[in-house]
């Protein structure tokens, strides 16, 4: 063997597990030493405060009990608190913070998700008033969120987000809004004051908030439509926190079913208000604010949910190895002893496959935040355009952006030119200038982007979790399991439900994913991998491709046919087309986004000086896990695609009966699906060298966080 | 003192230790597997020097800590993610190896050159602070080693607590045999400190004082000048051996400390 671990029999192998120098690459952050900071002081309170929690058995609990407060008093003496405030307000982390909310979601999600949960809660809370508020609001309640830095007196305030109402109201439907905003007192000349009503359900931060943004329709004909509006703990009236949400998760986050009946003045309502004909008009629906508000916040549990995948690989590969140490008769130097449960295929590959999806998820979930991260300047920049022309939003915003469509596309085919003409360089150069077409590209890839990384990371992580889970044996559902894995598995189904569940994230799918300007998008990608794949033969971009291929061709086929009763099959209340179409969709994007990062890896890691000792060992994993994602990536969506494109046709369908003759309409279907699954050539053997190098990677001695 | 003082830690780096630290025998000499590739920590009685250093120089206006270190420059950035969030201090860093097989005599050199190069520093206003021990290279002679170079015969080697009078007279506790301290005073800087554990816990992060340490560590990272040290500047190596050791990591839960205490004190006499 030589120092890398490579001998003629097996290319180098994986040396250490992948650590920070790699994770920078990959996601992007090489440079931005605040965020790398901000992920040392996360790490270092979930691998300490955090942990000690859970391992003293603060979870077992509904209560918001001192313990758990006292979690909150860790995130803002580490700076994590302030991590989502502008330095205006007296945050320290200049521009968009979406990556970075991320990269802690992800330290803190790595021991526990609960506490990930309550430092997004605050967040989420402001979200509202960041999005929408108006300049004081902004000021007040940001400022007011801020720790208080040595010398001042003040508390500290804390937030919560309550839309999500006592049944029958408002859940996955937003539109059910029973709470209720009316006039209490107007006097002529003076700021009216509004009587609030509003009962929340399952509502964060609700144990600690001292303020709510709560979602109110008018329940008065001299306010029109609805709002999000601010209420405070010393309003006038009643301020209930509600009892505490019996939860099977995250139970280091408090829930709570508040009940409010308060009165406010009138500038508490996000974004403010006119006043029309004696009517207050908010400036802003509850709508638009959590649109404008889940636009940016549904990457955050994304990336939770991969973190604990990837957390789980350390204790898996411990509990593995170590299996028999210690019996009588296995002794140092026999397999049994060095290799434990790793001497058997199925724990290596199921392992294999849960790190897949953990960085799959993860590359996704960054990728989406860092497209975030430009989103506020390209949405301010295109209002601003559209002003210019006396547009200002509404129907006339969707008409003229409607009219831009085909320049937007057009973006995207010549963005994506490795070879440009002096021609399309001039024009590639004129659209990158114009705010209405950068937005529309931005808008339609993150309206991609978004659901896909919430629902795929979150949904099929929690899967994967299980398994993690399973292959700790009876240790896996023990509170005493290293890395929390049993909890890790129940907390993700929080993290897939929450913040929009996995439906809500597959209706919007089932609309961004068939839009001319996306559709151009993905064809883009598909080029962009087939040009690629010589140049990284290992990774399995062929197969990935080829899914690619087929997805688009089902889902044009699909957007055409009709049924065996003549019924249209792409349409909005088809959900047995539309969301597995979707799914099948975010398994791909999830898996193109992979394939990025690790590129990326493969051009700057050698150069790293850190890495150069083990690089092509790196490298070498990081192209398997690759290849093997692509392969079980590709693998879905065919299944899915397959059973969509054959699953309508009548049971008497000659196809059924095997006449070739028959498929004739789908004889391209077929194809394509011949071609994955000839392209899958060598991704089992990918495993097999993954597996490898899973067997012997270095890990530590113990795990870095309490048990 | 109305000036405050000069205070200059000599730390680096060391593999994170709950690592596997398996020595393996590499082209340049004698290393640890992966190590490069292993994450760092900063050295605990550097850690402990820093921190005392930077409560010294809170105390008395005017001061200013720099951390000298010799280590490989990606490692250091990287290092300094973490240890910039804690104290305020300038770094002064010299691209080298940190490696546990090294000779101090090397290390004392490179160290002692470097601080000599620091413009600003006044020498007599000089307190070297250092580790009396290392977690990958126990010589426990760097210090006095680096003091000497500089001139610096005032030195106290395990100390656990510095108290400066109005009249800035320094008071030193350095660990003696049995448990016990020697106090010994000294009129004022310069003088060297090689540090125990001190009594200072941790500080918490705080990416604020990072960001403002990362002004200034960025560019010294950039500037360090490189030296090589151990094996790679020509110490030859002729026999190398492992202290013995023994390690038994037992994972438990819920075990009072005077159970754990009886239980370390049977392992001892056993
Ligand atoms: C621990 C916890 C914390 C939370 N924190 C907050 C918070 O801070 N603020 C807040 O406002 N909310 C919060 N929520 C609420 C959360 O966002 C909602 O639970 C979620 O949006 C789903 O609403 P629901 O539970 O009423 O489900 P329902 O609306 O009853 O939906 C149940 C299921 O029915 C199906 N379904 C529903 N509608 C459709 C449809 N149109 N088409 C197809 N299928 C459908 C889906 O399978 C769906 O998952 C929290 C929830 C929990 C559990």
């Amino acid at each position: 063997m030589h120092a890398n671990g490579a001998s003629k029999d097996h290319p180098p192998l994986l040396q250490t597990l992948p650590g920070d120098d790699v994770r920078q690459i990959m996601w992007r952050f090489a440079e931005r030493f605040d965020c790398q900071m901000v992920v040392q002081s996360a790490r270092a309170v979930a691998r300490g405060p955090v942990a000690r929690a859970v391992a003293k058995g603060a979870r077992n609990s509904h209560e918001w009990t001192e313990e758990k407060a006292a979690l909150l008093q860790e995130f803002d003496a580490s700076g994590i608190t302030a991590a989502s405030i502008d330095p205006e307000y007296g945050g320290y982390i200049e521009g968009p913070k979406n990556f970075v909310l991320g990269l802690l979601a992800f330290e803190l999600a790595w021991v526990d998700a609960g506490a990930g949960t309550s430092s997004m809660a605050n967040t989420l809370a402001l979200a509202p008033i960041h999005e929408r508020g108006t300049p004081e609001q902004k000021q007040k309640y940001m400022a007011a969120s801020i720790p208080p830095q040595p010398g001042e007196s003040r508390t500290i305030w804390r937030g919560a987000f309550a839309l999500t109402e006592s049944i029958p109201y408002v859940g996955v439907d937003t539109g059910v809004l029973s709470g209720r905003v009316r006039v209490a007192e107007w006097k002529d000349g003076e700021e009216p004051i509004l009587h609030v009503d509003k009962r929340g359900r399952f509502i964060t931060n609700m144990g600690a908030a001292n303020f709510v943004t709560a979602a109110v329709d008018s329940g008065d004909p001299r306010i029109k439509g609805s709002c999000m509006i601010i209420l405070e703990e010393t309003d006038s009236g009643t301020w209930d926190r509600g009892i505490p949400t019996k939860k099977l998760a995250h139970q280091l986050s408090s829930t709570r079913d508040p009940v409010f009946s308060l009165q406010v003045p009138a500038n508490r309502i996000i974004g403010g208000y006119t006043v029309k004909d004696g009517v207050i008009v908010p400036n802003y629906s509850h709508a638009d604010v959590i649109e404008a508000v889940f636009t940016r916040t549904r990457a955050t549990p994304a990336i939770m949910t991969s973190a604990k995948l990837l957390s789980a690989i350390e204790p898996v590969i411990r509990y593995h190895r170590r299996r028999f140490r210690g019996a009588v008769g296995i002794t140092e130097g026999t397999p049994r002893f060095d290799m434990g449960l790793q001497q058997k295929e199925d724990a290596l590959h199921r392992l294999l496959d849960v790190w897949a999806a953990g960085e799959a998820g993860a590359s996704l979930g960054f990728e989406t935040a860092r497209l975030l991260d430009t989103y506020d300047a390209i949405e301010k920049a295109k209002a601003e355009a559209l002003a210019a022309q006396g547009i200002a939003g509404g129907r006339a915003e969707l008409k003229a952006l409607r009219a831009r469509e085909a320049d937007a596309a057009e973006y995207v085919v010549l963005s994506h030119k490795t070879a440009p003409t002096a021609a399309e360089s001039a024009r590639l150069a004129t659209l990158e200038a114009d705010p209405v077409v950068k937005f529309m590209v931005t808008e339609s890839l993150s309206s991609v982007l978004i659901p896909s990384a919430k629902l795929w990371n979150t949904g099929h992580g929690v899967n994967m979790m299980r398994e993690a889970v399973s292959m700790m044996g009876g240790y896996g559902i023990t509170e005493d399991c290293p890395g929390f894995l049993g909890t890790k598995w129940i907390d993700g189904q929080l993290e897939a439900t929450y913040e929009g569940p996995e439906v809500v994230q597959r209706r919007q799918l089932s609309v961004t994913m068939s839009r001319p300007i996306f559709l151009q998008q993905f064809q883009q990608w598909i080029k962009r991998l087939r040009s690629i794949a010589q140049d990284h033969p290992t990774l399995g971009l062929g197969t990935l491709a080829a899914a690619m291929e087929l997805w688009f061709w089902s889902r044009e086929y699909l957007s055409k046919a009709k049924d065996a009763h003549g019924r249209d099959l792409y349409s909005n209340q088809r959900h047995g087309v539309t969301y597995p179409l979707a799914d099948a969709l975010a398994w791909l994007v999830a898996t193109y986004h992979l394939v990025q990062d690790v590129i990326e890896l493969k051009a700057k890691g050698p150069a790293h000086p850190a890495l150069a000792e083990g690089i092509d060992g790196l490298v070498g994993f990081y192209s398997d896990l690759t290849h093997i994602h692509c392969a079980t990536s590709a693998g879905e969506a065919t299944r899915i695609c397959a059973e969509l494109v054959f699953g309508y046709r009548a049971e008497s369908d000659a196809a059924k009966a095997g006449d070739p003759e028959a498929f004739q309409d789908v004889a391209a279907f077929i194809a394509l699906r011949t071609k994955v699954d000839g392209s899958l050539a060598g991704s089992k053997l990918a495993k097999d060298r993954a597996a490898e190098s899973l067997s012997h990677v270095m890990i530590p001695e113990v795990l870095d966080y309490p048990v | 003192m109305s000036t405050g003082y000069h205070v200059v830690v000599l730390g680096s780096l060391v593999p994170d230790l709950l690592q596997t630290l398996e020595p393996v025998q590499g082209p340049t000499g004698p290393g640890l597997k992966n190590e490069m590739m292993l994450p760092a920590v900063l050295d605990p009685w550097a850690g402990h020097a820093l921190f005392e250093a930077a409560h010294v120089a809170a105390a008395h206006p005017g001061s200013k800590v720099w951390l000298v270190s010799l280590g490989p420059k990606a490692k250091l950035q990287q290092l300094m993610m973490s240890i910039a969030q804690k104290v305020p201090f300038e770094l002064v860093a010299v691209d080298g190896s940190a490696s546990g097989f090294h000779d101090a005599f090397d290390v004392a050199e490179a160290l002692a050159a470097a601080i000599e190069r620091i413009p600003a520093l006044d020498r007599s206003r000089l307190l070297l602070f250092g580790g009396c021990a290392s977690a990958s290279r126990d010589a426990g002679a760097t210090v006095q080693m680096v003091g000497e170079r500089l001139g610096i015969t005032d030195q106290f080697l395990s100390a656990d607590e510095l108290t400066v009078t109005a009249d800035g007279v320094l008071t030193v506790l350095e660990r003696v045999e049995g448990g016990q301290y020697l106090a010994s005073k000294v009129s004022g800087p310069p003088c060297a400190i090689a540090w125990a554990t001190g009594s200072l816990p941790e500080p918490p992060n705080n990416p604020q004082v990072g960001m403002a340490n990362m002004r200034g560590i960025m560019p010294a990272l950039q500037k360090a000048s490189s030296v090589q040290v151990g094996a790679q500047g020509g110490t030859t190596f002729m026999s190398l051996e492992l202290p013995k050791q023994e390690r038994k990591t037992r994972i438990v839960k819920d075990v009072p400390l005077d159970e754990m205490a009886r239980e370390i004190a049977e392992w001892i006499k056993a």
